[in-house]
């Protein structure tokens, strides 16, 4: 336990201490959904009726940003043959990171995401709604990425690699948490869509951190 | 020394080893026995597969063939082996004293506190200093006091020496000294001389 809350507060402190690498994750957020009025026009009830998608794929998209820094970093300087070595599973330490993923970049864009309703014409009830939903989504997408983030760390400049791979895993997080926004049939299905996108977090946590354990495992040999 | 703990006494036993990266064999046929309280020299020219077959004993690559045992490993007791390779795992952002906590977090903390540990590396002035300030011989003094606050009965070194001061050398042979002496084992890729008592020497790729 001692080992798990050692890589977290590592995680943490790597993140904040510059300070920087947050911002800039946040200010990509905002302007990939600022730029969307200036390329469709300034149609206020078209927007509002596409924000919730916008901001949806402004996370997605943000949140591959921050994939590359997960084990790459590690790796080049050998905390990851040390991991290996490590008194803990290779597993609880992708399991602090995840956390530790998710901490830095889906919630500080989750905070960001009231400056997005704004510019995008949100009512009130739909960006409710769409908070829950990017809290209940996003940990899906931190799973997602760090299995893709394990599987390419052994291949150089593999960076771009992680994005391509768990792009098509992520399509049903992005289907159910747009979903839950904005309903097309009535109220009972987007509940039903938060349960699935509940169901999605919860089942990509527990199963990423042992695949993505095993896919370091093996690449590093 | 303040590490009075008891360590399990872990004897090295290789048979027919070969090892190397990929397919391609660097050392071939080595068996290796290395009893607990002793050390091992491996010296050799650059290239010979000294760092490979350090890893194949940490367990980090597969061996090409042969066998690796380690005797009186109790499996009940966690990882039992220390390998320090050429990258000190050292990052900047952070502070002397959170990484040695870092390092002590995961390997397991032993009863050494790590101020101790940093003064006896002769680090304890630099604790709250950034990390990446340090100096290559200072990284190399962090990496040692890795070792000391996580016991560990088996030490596999990477040329431990590189970029030491003449007494960051004599700290190291003391360290080893000490660390043979409560029953440790040491297998050390050098180029330089270490004193140290009960030392065997292996030179690798003169059978060529």
């Amino acid at each position: 336990m001692s080992g798990f809350l050692g890589v977290l507060r590592r995680e943490l402190r790597l993140s904040f201490a510059g300070g920087g690498e947050v911002l800039t994750l946040v200010l990509f957020f905002i302007i990939v959904g600022a730029i969307v009025p200036f390329a469709i026009g300034p149609d206020r009830a078209l927007l509002a009726s596409i924000a919730p998608g916008i901001i949806w794929i402004a996370a997605f998209l943000a949140m591959l940003l921050g994939l590359d820094r997960l084990f790459r970093p590690d790796r080049e300087d050998g905390t990851l043959v040390l991991y290996r070595l490590a008194d803990m599973s290779m597993a609880s330490v992708v399991a602090a990171k995840v956390i530790a993923h998710w901490l830095t970049t889906a919630l500080p864009l989750i905070i960001a995401s009231p400056f997005l309703a704004m510019i995008l014409a949100m009512d009130g009830p739909t960006f409710a709604r769409t908070v829950v939903s990017l809290l209940l989504g996003t940990p899906a997408l931190a799973a997602f990425g760090a299995f893709g983030a394990a599987i390419t760390v052994a291949i150089r400049r593999g960076g771009l690699l992680a994005p391509i791979l768990i792009a098509p895993l992520c399509v049903p997080v992005l289907i159910f948490g747009v979903g839950a926004i904005a309903p097309l049939g009535g109220p009972d299905q987007a509940s039903s869509a938060m349960l699935f996108l509940a169901a999605l977090s919860l089942m990509a946590l527990a199963l990423s951190p042992f695949a993505a354990a095993l896919a370091i495992d093996w690449g590093e040999e | 020394m303040t590490q009075g703990q008891v360590q399990q006494r872990i004897n090295l036993r290789t048979q027919g080893l070969a090892c190397g990266r990929g397919d391609t064999p660097l050392a071939t046929d080595l068996s290796l026995s290395v009893p607990a309280g002793s050390a091992l020299l491996l010296r050799g020219p650059n290239g010979v597969g000294k760092s490979t077959l350090l890893l194949t004993l940490a367990g980090l690559l597969h061996p090409l063939s042969g066998s690796i045992v380690f005797e009186g490993a109790d499996p009940e007791a966690g990882p039992f082996i220390h390998h320090c390779g050429h990258r000190n795992a050292v990052r900047s952002r952070l502070t002397v004293l959170q990484t040695l906590k870092f390092w002590a977090d995961i390997n397991g903390p032993g009863d050494l506190s790590l101020a101790t540990a940093l003064d006896r590396v002769g680090l304890g002035r630099t604790a709250d200093l950034d990390a990446a300030y340090l100096s290559a011989g200072q990284e190399r003094r962090l990496v040692l006091a890795r070792l000391l606050v996580s016991p560990r009965p088996v030490w596999l070194l990477d040329e431990p020496g590189a970029a030491l001061d003449a007494a960051g050398r004599d700290l190291l042979a003391t360290l080893l000294a000490d660390h043979i002496e409560r029953g440790g084992l040491a297998v050390i890729a050098t180029h330089d001389d270490i004193a140290l008592p009960q030392t065997a020497t292996l030179t690798l790729g003169d059978r060529a």
